[in-house]
């Protein structure tokens, strides 16, 4: 099982989203996680998803996906040579005994307190996957009350789109 | 200016619809209100599921793109089963569902359903038209899906203001569609590398499926399998798609396909596939199926290829299109290389074939289903088009008739839908008048769209029912007898209406045959009558089993045959 960032060029019309998050529970693809935005052309929006699967599963899913009429363009961007960032906000328990030690450990990360109470702070931190992973993890013996997060976008590398990109 | 109606049945003139199916209701007033004054044919079932499977038996019978319509609500969820069947068969059909007003949408207005929700899943498209500026273009775009690339159904939800609103009818040119583009023609350099692997192989083997039906590719496929030398093995689904009775034709594989056919695909070297999605009930399990062969697959859907079985060379074409090119390229190579191994295998699959061919105890004094088929084979000279319900009658319709050309049969193979048979042996009448049209029916799936007759007498078709009667849910039973100890938990139907007495109540023929020796006699004599539907009650053996059987789940090892 690998971690697949695909990157899904869409017509903006009716429905377009649930043939697509329908298309993965459907046919029992999980989603890690799927951020849906506008693009520069406005009949047209972008969508990155995560998932989870085994070659073949990556294949099948690839392959449905470019089946839907209104999907004009599918790319698995982990193939090629990308950029991958995602945005969290973390509310981690921070006493005044502790606060020193959390915002030593956020801007190591280069995150940004974004909130602060007598119990708590807010913290926003950007970067690829693993940064994330290795920031929470750090965080956890703090205490994390919760974590929002956007989910992944990305982005080839080079001059071309991403989605003229091989 | 027009109404958002007035397109729409304009648009369909266009499209060279001159035969819907359609139920009305109260948000489709508008549009039954244009269909009153136009000249397309317009048959109403007396359910909408008999619509719809109508329309796909049309769609089947003549390779025509099948129209139908339901109210919104009950109307358009009683479309559900056929447009999910349209999807598992790749159907071409355009399916249009009432909508109620676009601001009432979202507040539960009356009779408001959700279809295009509904229908997700089981649509190849669906648009809800939201601007009556629109209705000419997104009917052109609708039928340019449902029949090219993998047919399938398209729906399209009509909110009764739209219907209504006003508009400047113009036909698009052509369709504009960013995201689909079906690939027609194969890629030349992996038909060849297709070529090289057949022209090497010692034991090859072509499995055919639905796609060279649809593709009617079955005149190539002859002459690709005569050049080559190499036998052809159909799925269900392909009957037709190649002659029944051709000297390469070894037969159908799977769950209850010939032995001759099985063994061929258990220990080939090559297996060409063509338009076929390897479905678990022709291949058995994955791991006993052609294990130590090479395969290539041509097949217009590129998510068929490699979907269950890994595929060595992949060829996305038409196949009519890639059996074209790749006759064109056939002389350069040398079909005689392994003549004597080729020969072996041909010979060892007519043996297999001579140890086992699809049989039944053709000495019993009772009516054998299969009896009954084989002489409604005899009787029309293998030319009737032949549709099926679900279960034991399908299966046997597919072993004791032997098909000529594609489009001659017509069966739910993918979702097994009970009660598709009679509403789709209607529509294929009304699509093809010069053909005798028999529905191979099981006394419980007839019961499913019964209401049909009425349809039939109504508009005069003359279909012939033959219903195998064996008074239960057979299939069921066979289930239970052979997998659950004859623990037979509801499958018995020994309560059932006098079929003949009901066919008469509706205006039809009903015969019913108990004898033996009265079969040809009423298959014969059900041809004569031509202004109505004919339903034989045949009262067959309840006991008979189907064989071969290879049970779910199984490999072609473990295939039963019948006892001898
Ligand atoms: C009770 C029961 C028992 C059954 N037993 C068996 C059995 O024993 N054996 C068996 O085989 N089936 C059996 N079936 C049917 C089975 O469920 C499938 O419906 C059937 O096997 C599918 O056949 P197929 O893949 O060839 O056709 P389809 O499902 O029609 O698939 C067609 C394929 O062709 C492709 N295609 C479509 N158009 C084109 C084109 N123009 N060019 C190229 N490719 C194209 C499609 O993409 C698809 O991959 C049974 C069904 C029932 C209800
Ligand atoms: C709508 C629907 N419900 C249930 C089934 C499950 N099923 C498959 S075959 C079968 C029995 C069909 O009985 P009958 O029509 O008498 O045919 P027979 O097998 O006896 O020939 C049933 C219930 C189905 N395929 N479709
Ligand atoms: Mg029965």
């Amino acid at each position: 099982m690998m971690r697949h960032t695909i990157s899904v060029l869409v017509e903006n019309k009716f429905g377009v989203l649930s043939r697509i998050s329908g298309l993965f529970s459907g046919r029992g693809y999980n989603i890690e996680s799927l951020s849906v935005n506008r693009t520069l052309d406005e009949n047209v929006s972008i969508m990155t998803i995560v998932t989870m699967g085994d070659d073949r599963v990556v294949e099948q899913i690839i392959k449905q996906l470019r089946k839907l009429v209104n999907v004009i363009r599918v790319r698995n961007v982990s193939e090629m040579d990308h950029i991958e960032r995602e945005m969290i906000l973390v509310k981690v328990h921070a006493t005044q005994r502790t606060r020193p030690d959390v915002f030593n450990i956020v801007s190591t990360f280069r995150g940004k307190t974004v909130d602060i109470t007598n119990e708590s702070v807010v913290i926003e931190l950007t970067g690829a996957n693993d940064k994330i992973l290795a920031f929470l993890n750090v965080m956890e013996p703090y205490g994390i009350i919760e974590v929002v997060r956007t989910g992944a976008i990305a982005i080839g590398r080079g001059s071309k789109m991403t989605s003229e990109m091989k | 200016m027009m109404t958002g109606a007035q397109i729409l049945i304009e648009s369909l003139k266009k499209e060279g619809v001159d035969l819907i199916f359609g139920y009305p209701g109260g948000v489709l007033l508008g549009v039954y209100d244009t269909i009153y004054d136009s000249d397309i044919t317009h048959i109403l079932p007396r359910h909408e599921q008999g619509g719809i499977h109508a329309a796909e038996g049309y769609a089947r019978a003549t390779g025509k793109v099948g129209v139908c319509f339901g109210t919104s609500g009950p109307g358009a969820t009683n479309l559900v089963t056929g447009i999910a069947n349209a999807h598992m068969d790749s159907i071409p059909l355009v399916v249009f569902t009432g909508q109620v007003a676009t601001s009432l949408i979202g507040g539960d207005a009356f009779q408001e359903a959700d279809i295009i929700g509904i229908t997700r899943p089981i649509v190849k498209h669906s648009y809800m038209l939201t601007n009556v500026e629109e209705t000419a273009s997104v009917i052109k775009e609708a039928f340019h899906i449902a029949r090219t690339g993998r047919p399938g159904p398209v729906v399209i939800d009509l909110p009764k203001d739209v219907m209504a609103a006003k508009a400047k009818f113009e036909w698009p040119e052509k369709v504009n569609l960013t995201g689909y583009n079906p690939t027609v023609k194969g890629h030349l350099g992996q038909i060849k590398k297709m070529l090289r692997l057949l022209e090497s192989a010692k034991k090859p083997v072509i499995y055919m499926g639905g796609g060279v039906v649809l593709s009617e590719a079955n005149e190539e496929l002859v002459k690709f399998s005569e050049i080559t030398g190499v036998p052809v093995v159909s799925s269900f689904l392909g009957l037709g798609g190649f002659p029944g009775t051709h000297e390469n034709f070894v037969g159908w594989l799977g769950m209850h396909g010939n032995y001759a056919s099985n063994m061929a695909v258990s220990d080939p070297d090559f297996i060409l596939a063509i338009g076929t999605r390897f479905s678990d009930r022709s291949t058995g399990r994955l791991d006993g199926f052609a294990p130590n062969a090479k395969i290539a697959h041509i097949d217009v859907d590129p998510a068929s290829i490699s979907k269950n079985v890994q595929i060595e060379v992949p060829i996305v074409g038409d196949c009519k299109a890639v059996l074209k090119q790749a006759l064109g390229e056939i002389d350069k190579f040398n079909w005689d290389k392994n003549a004597s191994a080729r020969k072996d295998w041909r010979d060892q699959i007519k043996a297999w074939d001579k140890e086992h061919p699809f049989d039944y105890d053709r000495t019993a004094d009772i009516i054998k289903p299969q009896y009954v088929v084989e002489t409604i084979y005899k009787v029309t000279e293998g030319d009737a088009i032949i549709c099926t319900e679900v279960g034991q009658n399908q299966m046997w319709a597919g072993q004791f008739y032997k098909f000529k050309r594609p489009h001659q049969f017509i069966s739910s193979g993918g979702l097994g839908t009970m009660g598709y048979g009679f509403p789709a042996a209607i529509g294929a009448k009304l699509g093809c008048p010069d053909k005798e049209v028999f529905d191979i029916a099981g006394d419980g799936s007839i019961l499913m769209n019964i209401q049909e007759l009425t349809t039939a007498v109504q508009n005069k078709v003359a279909v012939k029912v033959a219903i195998l009667n064996n008074r239960y849910l057979g299939m069921i039973r066979q289930w239970q007898n052979m997998f659950f100890n004859d623990r037979f938990s509801h499958c018995n139907l020994e309560c059932q209406p006098d079929f003949v007495k009901l066919a008469e109540a509706f205006g039809a023929v009903g015969m019913r045959i108990d004898r033996k020796e009265d079969v040809e006699n009423a298959v014969r004599e059900s041809l004569k009558i031509k202004d109505r539907p004919v339903f034989m009650d045949f009262t067959v053996d309840r006991n008979e089993n189907v064989f071969p059987m290879i049970p779910a789940g199984a490999s072609v090892s473990e295939m039963l045959l019948m006892k001898k």
